[in-house]
């Protein structure tokens, strides 16, 4: 297989496999690195590939593992930074912020979930993916799938409401 | 799209029971510019999903093509390079030693060299005798306080 026509086969994907990385790293430049790094190892890996029937789901479970990896030895490494431990009091900057870019929240209460929610976020609601491809890319259960995305997107309703609640007693 | 069916697609969303193209229906829904005020915060989180998507991925893939049969001949040709080194090496060496091995022509000289030798060799003898000597007195001493010491 020549570069080009390995570069044509990841087209589809390639930025797939950046954005979920990018829901587990967070830091785009993390996210960079990993998708390099699965791009090479499948690179690597090219006189078989013909053997999967969908490189795309194997590419997304090799991100999901190297990331994970990437996380615990991130977590063995160094002290994490627990969100929970302060709370910003001052309303008025984040209100200003909300008003530049009211994503931000969006995207802070999906990222504070646990891992496997945010992915499963990510590959339905983001990516739009069956319930038989996450399964099989996270090596789950479908059921366990829909329950799990369930209470993740629960949980973001949750603060959505809050938040929308709280927004108006201040206003 | 009427607001009950929404509010009926929102109930599964969050149940997790919507297909994709339900999800579909309500992302388009919430990107449209009449959400029925009650369900307005729901905007951002289908909005976020939207742009989400648009995120690409832009940098360059290092792909070198396979190295692998140019290192296999690197292999091959070091292993061929040491095995001559080695083999030349200890060639070299019993050539040399086969040489020279210190032999005398006379007999007599020969003889003298021999004697030296063995002298060389029971001197070495003696001194570590004379060494063991001292050892032997320690013994003895040492036997004497035991049995000292054992009596009382």
């Amino acid at each position: 297989m020549k570069p080009l026509e390995f570069e044509n086969l990841i087209a589809p994907f390639k930025d797939k496999v950046f954005r979920f990385a990018k829901r587990l790293l967070v830091s785009t430049e993390e996210a960079e690195d990993a998708t390099q790094e699965v791009m090479v190892r499948l690179w690597h890996k090219k006189e078989t590939l013909t053997n999967y029937n969908s490189v795309e789901a194997l590419a997304m479970t090799m991100t999901k593992n190297f990331c994970l990896d990437q996380l615990k030895s991130k977590r063995a490494s160094n002290l994490q930074l627990v969100h929970s431990n302060y709370r910003d009091n001052q309303v008025g900057i984040d209100q200003q912020l909300e008003a530049k870019d009211s994503w931000n929240w969006v995207e802070k209460m999906i990222n504070e979930l646990p891992e496997q929610q945010r992915l499963i976020i990510q590959m339905r609601d983001v990516e739009e993916f069956e319930f038989t491809e996450i399964a099989a890319i996270l090596e789950m259960n479908e059921t366990a799938v829909r329950v799990a995305l369930s209470r993740a997107r629960k949980t973001i309703r949750e603060q959505l409401v809050a938040k929308h609640n709280y927004g108006l007693t201040n206003s | 799209m009427d607001l009950q069916t929404v509010e009926i697609l929102l109930e599964k969303y969050f149940e997790g029971t919507t297909s994709i193209a339900e999800e579909k229906q309500l992302k388009a829904y919430f990107s449209s510019q009449d959400v029925a005020p009650h369900l307005e915060h729901y905007r951002n989180l289908f909005g976020y999903f939207k742009t989400e998507k648009e995120i690409e991925f832009d940098k360059k893939l290092p792909l070198q093509p396979s190295k692998q049969p140019t290192v296999k001949w690197i292999g091959i040709a070091a292993s061929f390079v040491f095995l001559f080194g080695t083999a030349w090496f200890f060639l070299n060496e019993n050539a040399q030693s086969s040489k020279d091995l210190g032999t005398f022509e006379n007999p007599e000289e020969a003889f003298q060299a021999t004697q030296e030798a063995l002298q060389l060799l029971s001197g070495e003898v003696n001194q570590g005798i004379e060494g063991v000597a001292v050892l032997k007195q320690y013994e003895q001493t040492k036997r004497i306080i035991f049995k000292k010491s054992n009596k009382k």
